[in-house]
């Protein structure tokens, strides 16, 4: 039993009633402002894009609240509490990632595009082959982030709560894909965004105190805290030096750069931030919430240097790992440290704030996926595929409504049924996938004249094969321990992550289908249309 | 819905192409203005990033080194991609806005005119 499931069980609940309570404060306001936004959704832009209303602040802010995932707050900080610099090596490539959105796509994206990434990728494309391909990479790689948050969602609530059986974890998973088709169905894009904006301020402000009471405890001087970390970690200066993690072996190395290469490259083919650049007037607009986008999340993952050595610092390693393996409970637990410990009233304040933070934040992430999936599925499959482009906006939007019940009522039972297997890495797939399958579309569409449908469909399949096929053979999945299926051994590819074969493999893929097919627009005109477009914002929806 | 992407629905402009506004000196600017920038810059910055994760990796002692107190080299390079990210999202805005911007918005308005 760990001590936060004994901190719960002890005090017959009353810290357990205070984060219920902190969790339902937010659903219930974060619902209400989904009906009011509901209320104001009339057509089509309305659910994929907000109305294209939001200001560049905004969106900036939704954009952080799409993003800053339970895996970047309570895994990074859990990471560095346990390896140290290491962790922090991991957070950078999520921040340097946002400049290849801000030069290369969003507004490129924004004037181009209407909906979705398909309209971007499908636009000088033959319409049928392209969407489905877009609309499949799309919806994989929602889901395989969606799966990630779900089981994650419900091992960490379950402990945060202190419920202990799969039976608790169970309904936990239901209550949050219930609540994220509520957001979506109601309240589409405008009532996500502002879900989303709600979220990244809390998580701001949360990060924000424990991050002052952290740095105050060391007079503000960051090599105390450092220092202090190094010494309780047990680890002394290896703590503070590269290596912990990612250099033990020859492997883990190479492992690592695969790694940095789908963070890098892979952040700005996620669906589910593509689809906010869609939600401002302007390529302006949207290059603007980028900026701001890039501010926020940049002081957020500063702070989870403090948060990360501050558990180090301040938690002994064994109190790290004994609720959680892997230190996702690093940082709640610091929060209850610094109010004051487990029998404080501060303590346990701080502690069903965190926690409450953490909820907030798997459902905003989980709200965006669905959302952006959802869309997909409505705009280029059913539109556009299935109904070549003969279906109303009210059927389209019906579609996506419909859709969103749908894949949320997939992702409750895959995560149901996945909640005992080890599924991390199905985040840092999802960034393989993005960056070998969507990133080499988007940018040989916009930039690349010769490009064509066959070089499109070989870069999206290639990209998207090659990732998945890669880690279906790789020790994530068999072969180890920490392995999906702990029990098989069918593993014969040695990396955790497949970026720097699938990657490449993504962009020689879409290059040769290209140069070994005819091409489809001789005269250029398709393509003129679109750079010029792109570039000046000429008729932009 | 024949070849044509849905999108396009505004259609060509009056009078022009886009072809010929493709081909223009004026959008040849407008599209140098961009790539000038973005491309090297793009090709800079991942650069710089797979430096700072070759040397986390392959020069350990280096990257140990003490700078100030318990901070060492490694997290100076750490801190120091923050700073470079910032500064260049703030560098390629003010260029959009001094180089990029004003072109786009002229021929995008005579454009309409046209139309």
């Amino acid at each position: 039993m760990s001590s936060l499931v004994q901190l719960a069980a002890d005090d017959a609940g009353e810290h357990r009633t205070l984060i219920i309570t902190l969790f339902s404060v937010f659903v219930a306001a974060t619902l209400g402002v989904t009906v009011w936004a509901g209320r104001r959704t009339k057509d089509a832009t309305d659910f994929y894009a907000g109305g294209r209303s939001f200001t560049g602040f905004q969106n900036g802010l939704a954009i952080s609240g799409d993003y800053m995932s339970a895996a970047s707050f309570l895994g990074i900080a859990g990471l560095i509490a346990l390896s140290g610099y290491d962790g922090f090596l991991y957070s950078i490539g999520f921040l340097v990632a946002w400049l290849i959105a801000l030069l290369l796509v969003a507004e490129p994206l924004r004037n181009s595009g209407r909906f979705t990434m398909g309209d971007v990728l499908a636009y000088r494309m033959r319409q049928r082959p392209v969407r489905t391909a877009a609309g499949v990479s799309t919806i994989v790689v929602s889901i395989f982030y969606l799966l990630a948050q779900m089981v994650g969602a419900g091992a960490l609530v379950a402990l945060l709560l202190g419920v202990s059986g799969d039976v608790g974890k169970n309904v936990i998973v239901a209550i949050v894909g219930i609540v994220m088709i509520l957001y979506v169905t109601i309240g589409g894009m405008k009532g996500t965004t502002w879900v989303q904006m709600i979220k990244a301020c809390l998580l701001i402000a949360g990060t924000l105190l424990i991050t002052i009471l952290v740095m105050a405890k060391y007079n503000f001087n960051i090599s105390s805290l450092l220092g202090a970390a190094a010494d309780n970690s047990g680890k002394g200066a290896a703590f503070l030096e590269p290596g912990l993690k990612y250099g033990v072996t020859t492997t883990s190395k190479i492992d690592f750069i695969s790694l940095g290469m789908a963070l890098v490259l892979g952040t700005a083919g996620l669906p589910h931030i593509l689809v906010r650049f869609y939600t401002v007037p302007t390529a302006k607009v949207a290059r603007k919430s980028v900026n701001w986008a890039i501010g926020i999340i940049g002081v957020f993952y500063l702070m989870t240097i403090a948060l990360g050595f501050g558990a180090a610092a301040l938690l002994t390693p064994k109190e790290i790992t004994e609720s959680d393996a892997a230190g996702n409970t690093a940082a709640p637990l610091l929060a209850q440290e610094i109010g004051g410990g487990a029998d404080s009233t501060g303590g346990a304040t701080l502690l069903a704030l965190i926690s409450a933070v953490a909820f907030a934040t798997i459902l905003a992430v989980v709200a965006g996926l669905t959302l952006a999936s959802s869309s997909s599925f409505a705009h280029d499959l059913y539109a556009n595929v299935i109904r070549r482009g003969n279906a109303t906006e009210k059927e389209e939007v019906r579609a996506a409504r419909l859709a969103a019940v749908a894949i949320g009522a997939v992702a409750i039972v895959l995560g149901i049924f996945a909640g005992k297997l080890n599924v991390a890495f199905l985040v840092a797939l999802a960034f393989a996938v993005a960056a070998s399958a969507n990133l080499p579309t988007l940018l040989y569409s916009l930039f690349w004249k010769r490009f064509n449908t066959r070089g499109s469909l070989w870069s999206i399949y290639g990209g998207l094969f090659s990732s998945v096929f890669l880690v279906f053979f790789s020790p994530v999945v068999s072969g180890e321990e920490s392995s999906m299926f702990s029990g098989v051994d069918f593993q014969w590819f040695p990396l955790s992550n497949p970026g720097l074969i699938s990657i490449p493999l993504g962009f020689l893929l879409g290059w040769l289908g290209t140069v070994l097919s005819a091409p489809e627009d001789p005269d250029g005109s398709k393509y003129a249309e679109l750079e010029v477009r792109s570039l000046t914002g000429k008729g932009a929806h | 819905m024949g070849t044509a992407p849905q999108e396009a629905s505004s259609g060509p402009p009056a009078g022009r192409n886009y072809t010929e506004v493709q081909q223009s000196a004026e959008f040849g600017e407008l599209r140098r203005a961009h790539r000038s920038f973005a491309f090297p810059v793009t090709v800079g910055f991942v650069v710089w990033y797979f430096l700072y994760v070759l040397l986390s990796n392959y020069a350990g002692d280096f990257m140990g080194t003490k700078v100030v107190g318990n901070v060492n080299i490694a997290f100076v390079f750490g801190i120091a991609q923050f700073v470079s990210t910032f500064l260049i999202a703030w560098w390629y805005s003010r260029h959009a806005a001094d180089r990029i911007d004003p072109k786009a918005e002229a021929i995008k308005k005579r454009l309409e005119e046209e139309a």
